[in-house]
């Protein structure tokens, strides 16, 4: 029982609930780290860190937090872990937070984290809202590592920095420059809304 | 070690080259979701350029007159967010006083300034680029007046787009995602001018 549910959990997160490309959710940083894949995956990680250690937070919390204050402790809590992720990269990881500058701190304001604690973690138990963080995070990461695939080795020729593409290979410099990131989640979301149409012709919602 | 760039100069390359929007990618989701009618984009604009403007300001004292003296650096994150959380609810109240039409505009994206990535990343940017006060301030509130000019920008071409031809699978999210990548380009037009770090 507890298996399938979590598979569920993954199911909804990665793609059923996806929260880049269909709640279109946290998707600044998404535009802005992706055209490193090194950086994306150590920002993925500490996004599904963090998702899903405050969802687990929110959710333990949830009887005692006042409703009104309700906000304000939420952001509390997103912004203590992603303090831990802030000083551990400092400490073990220097040249990736200096690349990553600002938007490690911007994990506090990325919407999944919020979205997912109103939306689940406060009504649920600890064991599944963790896991609901884990499964967004991971969903997050996925899009935004296919994103990072496609603009570094379009716009470095390289691959987690080792070259792949052959010398001939001219750098197509406007992959890692802000419009290409643009340009790369509309394309994902649009393939994404095409197969679901598929799937689902009738019936769709305005979403 | 000081920022050597001028005031001004931080004010116009925050609205054109280095628009908070456009090259740093921070304040989409709302962005995305309230720019489907030019008022509503204004107002929300004018919203996140006060409070921008402001938050710089109170965090910058913050930041150095309170964090750097006792050593609780790392603790930047929680106040600058405390900071912003207080800021917003003033400005929530204001506009539901004096403008109720608005507020059942902006609607939850009003409380959402607080999590608007944009406010966060501005006061980020400030420590990390070493700004002085005034400088700052000039950033804070050329970065707002960036952002609002992009938004408003972004509502006006949506209006125009509702009566185009889309594939289906496109509309929405997908659409605006590409007019915004078209905007970042145009805005690149204007990176000779200025060049910051």
């Amino acid at each position: 029982m507890a298996k399938i549910r979590t598979r569920t959990f993954f199911r909804k997160g990665v793609w059923e609930e996806n929260p880049v490309f269909r709640q279109i959710l946290g998707i600044c940083s998404a535009l802005a780290v992706t055209n490193l894949m090194t950086n994306t995956l150590i920002m993925g990680l500490g996004l599904i860190f963090v998702t899903a250690m405050s969802s687990a937070t929110v959710s333990a919390l949830r009887k005692i937090t006042p409703e009104r204050t309700r906000m304000m402790v939420q952001v509390l809590i997103i912004a203590s872990y992603v303090m831990m992720v802030d000083i551990f990269l400092k400490a073990y990881l220097p040249d990736i937070s200096e690349a990553l500058g600002p938007y490690v701190g911007l994990i506090i304001t990325n919407c999944i984290i919020m979205g997912r604690c109103e939306g689940f973690a406060r009504n649920n138990p600890v064991w599944p809202a963790f896991l609901d963080g884990v499964a967004s995070g991971v969903g997050y990461a996925l899009v935004l590592l296919v994103i990072a695939t496609v603009r570094e080795l379009l716009g470095f020729g390289t691959l987690f920095g080792m070259h792949v593409m052959p010398s001939g290979w001219v750098p197509w410099t406007i992959m890692i420059m802000a419009p290409a990131g643009f340009f790369m989640l509309a394309l994902f979301i649009w393939v994404a809304y095409e197969l679901e149409y598929k799937k689902t012709q009738p019936s769709h919602g305005d979403k | 070690m000081e920022n050597p760039l001028s005031a001004p100069l931080i004010f116009f390359a925050s609205i054109f080259t280095n628009n908070i929007l456009l090259a740093n990618f921070l304040g989409m989701c709302s962005f995305l979701a309230i720019s489907r009618e030019i008022p509503s984009a204004v107002g929300l604009g004018l919203a996140v350029t006060f409070v921008m403007t402001c938050t710089t300001a109170l965090n910058y004292l913050v930041y150095h007159y309170l964090l750097v003296p006792f050593q609780l650096v790392h603790f930047r994150f929680i106040a600058f967010i405390v900071v912003i959380a207080a800021f917003v609810q003033l400005v929530e109240m204001v506009i539901d006083r004096y403008s109720p039409r608005l507020y059942v505009v902006l609607g939850v994206f009003l409380p959402l300034i607080t999590v608007n990535c944009a406010i966060l990343g501005v006061c980020l940017f400030m420590v990390i680029r070493q700004y002085n006060f005034v400088q700052s301030v000039a950033y804070g509130f050329g970065g707002g007046l960036g952002w609002l000019l992009a938004i408003v920008a972004l509502a006006g071409i949506r209006e125009k787009l509702k009566k185009a031809p889309i594939p289906k699978a496109l509309e929405g999210p997908g659409i605006s995602l590409i007019v915004a990548g078209l905007m970042a380009l145009s805005f690149m037009a204007f990176s000779g001018m200025i060049s910051m770090g």
